[in-house]
């Protein structure tokens, strides 16, 4: 019997990971928090949901087929930042705006960079800051859960604006935060749901905790310790508070963990998570924004080529060489 | 806890379809090939002429240099041919053919060595006359091992058992059928050193073997169980799990006082002084999901692969691939005609969907590479430098520090083949430096 056999340098075996399977586990891991934005929000929030997805991967479709570029589509990295993208808007934002939205973050950020691994900003985080400043109204204009959302909608406050005393209203018990049900982006609303995704992505070793641990401990020392509270609750309290709202979980846990935008050193994802702490603290205490989140995060990935530069880990047996 | 050593990661290692079964000894091929290369070193001068009639052991191509061994007859009976032919190495290399008359009659100057009333230099004559080298595949001449340069103290001789190659189970076996003749070959190494203790590294998934080793009683072996984890084996990593110590980089474990030998090696040691019989066969695990019957073979060299592969039932499906070693450093074959050599630790046949890589992904930056690398380096740039051509920055990123033990491509999803890229580079800077001297 005549044999051909392939030769080629070693190794000669894989792992099963695949960029494909990476983003599906973490489009699953981002199941039980869109569950929990349509439970709270309704129907309209699967809409956005659906939108976002959709014009994320059309976009992807028809800039790479006008390009001539290979159909990337289906590693599934469009439908992570349309999922990303929905869970940081309000429910009631309009369609078409999603639409640019979602257009925005595969166009602009990530195919005009090259694509893929390219894009030096999270392409959902930029997309939602670039709404924040294009319709600022419609995109901090949120409503109470279980309220529908049409002419009867009752608008609220945000817990964040609550606290920061920007706008009136009740704070949630910390027990609602933490299980969902408060005013906000639709994916914000469960700590629990975001958890247990992220715990997920834990579990399959598709993200280390060093970042998110980080940004989320540094954010809570500096809240506890400088945290301007004029809301008459104790300090540990109004910490806790400020961790389970407004984007936080959402952000440290899967936006703080994008691959492409983080660094990929030990050392590296501590100082980024503890400068997305710095920075979240900072913009939530004097920032005139009730909320920091994203802005922090695309602040440090700006820095992350920088960090990591700095970062490099010294090799096995390497001796520093005398300066 | 067991020891080990930063990064790494578990492979699945497929060790179960073969470490409990009995090594089987395989009867001789027609004819047995022999090429003169079967050592890092100087190419061998042949010994013998067509029509000469050679017996088992007996010398057929031996060399005056200091870095090399001689290549002895696996078979008696007459040298039919002398000419380049197809090594496992790719490339083609003079090879002895001898046709096997299955009398296996024994040269007469096999004969044990008392090894009490030698001195070094002999002792270590008889190593480098039994054609040794390290025989879990790098095919370094083992008596220049073990001389170390001038000025280096030996305090650690380590045996290197930890075998963290996915499907190799050679050395597994020869630890639990042979378990005195390895330690009596360890200690042939430590008499050179006047060393009292010796250890013994191995996975902590072979507990049999090492319960075998304390079961011998033998005070200065010392069984450190191991992490298992890949590259657990690699020389620096063991060295750094067995002992603390960190070999310099561009150094040699002698830096930190270190030699580390093979299973086999020792083995082979052993039976230098013990019978006088060179390297003339070994155990080969023939292993991989397009093998009928997995096991271990002992082999006398020179037997083709085909051959072997036969004795362990042939192909059950269609093989993709076929690998003499392990399947993360081991290489890839192209023709079944290839002869076993000194190095033959294992013959893998492996299908497409286990072994070929099909997709070239952009790098997502997911890092796995830079956390699990065992010599804490960053795939990541090397890969892109070298691709690139920036020779500059590889050096600046340590990239001659990688041990290219492969597990950055094994675990890219992307399968973009970081350490593939970083080879060639190396190669590159390599033949730099040769031009610049």
């Amino acid at each position: 019997m005549e044999h051909k056999f392939v030769v080629s340098s070693s190794p000669h075996i894989k792992a099963n990971d695949s960029i494909s399977s990476i983003m599906l586990d973490v489009i699953i891991a981002l199941i039980p928090a869109c569950a929990a934005g349509v439970y709270f929000f309704g129907m309209r929030a699967a809409a956005v949901l659906l939108t976002t997805v959709a014009a994320c991967l059309l976009s992807e479709y028809v800039y790479q087929k006008i390009t001539k570029k290979p159909i990337t589509v289906g590693d599934l990295s469009a439908v992570v930042t349309g999922i990303l993208l929905a869970l940081n808007l309000p429910v009631t934002i309009p369609l078409w705006m999603a639409v640019i939205g979602s257009a925005f973050a595969i166009i602009i950020v990530k195919q005009l960079y090259g694509g893929l691994g390219k894009n030096f900003m999270n392409p959902a985080l930029a997309a939602r800051c670039f709404m924040l400043v294009a319709w600022a109204g419609n995109m901090s204009s949120f409503v109470t859960p279980f309220m529908g959302y049409g002419a009867d909608a009752v608008s609220s406050a945000t817990p964040l604006a609550v606290l920061k005393g920007m706008q009136e209203g009740t704070l949630p018990s910390l027990l609602t935060a933490f299980l969902g049900g408060k005013a906000g982006c639709i994916g914000e609303t469960s700590g629990l749901m975001l958890l247990l995704g992220f715990l997920y992505l834990l579990l399959k070793r598709i993200v280390d905790w060093k970042i998110p641990v980080c940004y989320i401990a540094s954010f809570a020392i500096l809240m506890y310790l400088f945290g301007d509270n004029q809301t008459g609750l104790s300090q540990g309290y109004f910490t806790l508070m400020h961790i389970l709202t407004g984007g936080l979980l959402l952000g440290a846990f899967f936006m703080a963990t994008d691959y492409v935008t983080t660094p990929t050193t030990s050392l590296g994802c501590i100082i980024f998570g503890i400068g997305c702490g710095l920075l979240t603290f900072a913009i939530r205490r004097f920032g005139s924004y009730p909320e920091g989140v994203s802005f922090s995060i695309i602040l440090m990935n700006v820095v992350c080529p920088l960090i990591e530069r700095y970062t490099v880990p010294k090799s096995f047996g390497e001796v520093k060489k005398n300066a | 806890m067991f020891k080990t050593f930063r990064g790494g990661m578990h492979v699945p290692d497929h060790k179960e379809e073969t470490n409990k079964i009995p090594v089987r000894e395989i009867e001789g091929a027609p004819v047995h090939i022999f090429p003169l290369q079967q050592h890092i070193g100087a190419l061998l001068d042949v010994k013998v002429a067509v029509g000469d009639y050679v017996k088992v052991g007996q010398i057929i191509a031996d060399s005056e240099a200091f870095l090399s061994v001689p290549v002895h007859s696996s078979v008696s009976g007459k040298v039919i041919d002398i000419k380049p032919y197809l090594h496992p190495s790719g490339s083609e290399v003079t090879s002895v053919f001898i046709e096997n008359d299955y009398k296996y009659e024994v040269c007469e100057d096999i004969k044990p060595h008392n090894i009490d009333e030698m001195s070094k230099q002999e002792i270590v004559k008889v190593i480098r006359n039994a054609g040794i080298v390290g025989m879990g595949g790098a095919g370094f001449p083992t008596h220049v091992k073990l001389s170390p340069p001038e000025g280096k103290t030996i305090t650690h001789l380590i045996m290197n058992a930890a075998e963290c190659e996915p499907y190799l189970t050679s050395d597994h076996r020869r630890l639990l059928e042979s378990t005195a003749d390895v330690v009596f070959g360890m200690r042939i190494c430590m008499k050179l050193f006047d060393l009292k203790k010796g250890h013994i590294g191995l996975e902590a998934n072979k507990p049999d073997a090492a319960e075998a080793i304390r079961a011998l009683k033998d005070s200065s072996i010392e069984v450190v169980e191991l992490k298992t984890k890949y590259p657990q084996g690699s020389e620096k990593q063991l060295i750094k799990a067995v002992t603390g110590k960190s070999v310099p980089m561009g150094g040699l474990p002698a830096d930190v006082g270190a030699i580390v030998i093979n299973v086999d090696t020792a083995f082979e040691i052993a039976k230098a002084f013990k019978t006088g019989m060179p390297v003339t066969s070994r155990i080969i695990t023939v292993a991989g999901d397009c093998i009928k019957n997995p096991c271990n073979l002992d082999v006398r060299l020179g037997t083709p692969f085909e051959f072997v592969i036969n004795q362990a039932g042939g192909f059950s499906h269609d093989a993709k691939k076929l690998i003499m070693g392990g399947p993360m450093m081991g290489t890839a074959m192209y023709s079944l005609d290839v002869p076993t050599i000194k190095t033959t630790s294992a013959i893998l046949a492996l299908s497409e969907a286990a072994s070929v890589y099909d997709s070239d992904s952009p790098c997502i930056r997911c890092g796995k590479c830079v956390k699990h690398c065992p010599m804490q380096l960053m795939p990541l740039y090397l890969s892109k430098y070298a691709q690139e051509g920036d020779i500059e920055m590889c050096e600046k990123y340590n990239i001659m520090n990688c041990i290219e033990c492969g597990l950055c491509s094994y675990l890219c999803p992307g399968k973009r083949g970081p350490v593939q890229n970083i080879r060639m580079a190396k190669q590159k800077i390599m033949e730099k430096r040769r031009k610049q001297k």
